[in-house]
């Protein structure tokens, strides 16, 4: 085991505890994971020794993010009704919304870009 | 011991379904990349396929099931945390681009919400349902953790981000490419909010750029959704 990922460990999981006693501590809407995120972003931007510390445990963990949907995503199997009955209105629901989504963040930006003269780079 | 105790001490302990969970996401990581990445065969789909056919076929309950993947589903936490990595390494590029991105994060983040649950409420969905998928465009732990505050099923709503991120990682780049948008940090910025994690994967692939804005995009979004989601829902 390598000797930084004792206390990378240490730096992520206790920014989710800080987190979550955060957000019930204080009745929040915001999940504790993403207060979590805030408190990391602050202490690696304040620290570049941190930051290199946790760097690459955390990208072995987001490396493979999409294995950490899959317990969740078997759920389907308890909603297989709920499927067959509205299987088309949820449909519906997800792709006008994608599109939606997609097109108006990306109009938004190059709209509000090109008023404010922002370019890249 | 019988082979029915054999199978009846495994499928009732953590570790066979633990193994199950990460030999179905490896074919169906090995089947993306035989695939040439094609955004349909999406490896968290084809994992959640084979452990539901496993499942059925065994009459083991989804329960029984959960108590061996919750080791892979309490790492989504932890997860988020670790989504603070990608943002900071953008940071100095979004504050640049400061005004565009708030500006897209809202507008984004807002049309996704309300078109979510003004089709799906009109269509008829109820209450729970709508809870579930309120926030849908959000990264699956973020999106998890914001349903079961709101009242709606984790489960449902972690399928209805996997389909979420599918259609949009499909439509995007024709989508875009018909409208003739050519900022690749606007085409990036868009397709995290709207996306998240799958929506970013596939933003690498066609840009760096806009992979790097894709990222920021997601992870804004995470947070902004989980503030915003509960008020929206109010609406319907």
């Amino acid at each position: 085991m390598p000797s930084f990922l004792v206390p990378a460990l240490l730096l992520i999981f206790g920014c989710q505890l800080a987190g979550e006693v955060m957000a019930r501590g204080a009745g929040l809407p915001v999940p504790g994971p993403v207060l979590g995120l805030v408190f990391l972003l602050l202490a690696i931007t304040l620290s570049e020794r941190l930051r290199d510390m946790v760097r690459p445990v955390a990208q072995g963990i987001l490396v493979h993010l999409s294995l950490l949907f899959v317990p969740a995503g078997v759920g389907v199997v308890a909603h297989l009704g709920l499927f067959a009955a509205q299987g088309a209105v949820l449909a519906l629901a997800l792709v006008v919304s994608t599109v939606a989504a997609i097109v108006v963040g990306a109009l938004t930006f190059t709209v509000v870009a090109r008023w404010t003269g922002n370019r890249d780079e | 011991m019988s082979d029915f105790r054999l199978w009846s001490y495994l499928a009732s302990g953590p570790l066979l379904w633990l193994w199950v969970t990460l030999l179905a996401y490896w074919i169906g990581d090995a089947l993306f990349r035989a695939s040439g990445r094609r955004p349909w065969a999406n490896p968290v789909l084809i994992a959640v396929a084979l452990i539901a056919v496993g499942l059925q076929a065994t009459g083991t309950r989804y329960e029984t099931y959960f108590d061996g993947a919750q080791f892979v589903h309490f790492l989504l936490g932890p997860a988020t945390v670790c989504l603070a990595l990608p943002l900071q390494a953008n940071l100095a590029r979004v504050r640049r681009a400061a005004l565009p991105v708030a500006a897209a994060l809202l507008a984004g983040s807002v049309t996704a919400i309300v078109t979510a649950l003004g089709v799906a409420s009109l269509l008829g969905a109820g209450p729970d349902t709508l809870a579930a998928l309120a926030p849908k465009s959000a990264t699956a732990p973020v999106a998890i953790g914001i349903a079961e505050g709101l009242g709606g099923d984790p489960t449902l709503t972690a399928v209805l981000v996997l389909l979420t991120g599918m259609i949009g990682a499909v439509v995007v780049t024709p989508l875009l490419n018909a409208l003739g948008f050519t900022d690749w940090r606007a085409r990036g910025l868009a397709i995290g909010v709207a996306a998240h994690g799958i929506g970013t994967a596939r933003a690498f692939q066609v840009h760096e750029t806009a992979g790097a804005f894709a990222s920021l995009g997601m992870g804004l979004n995470a947070v902004l959704t989980a503030l915003i989601a509960p008020m929206i829902l109010r609406l319907f």
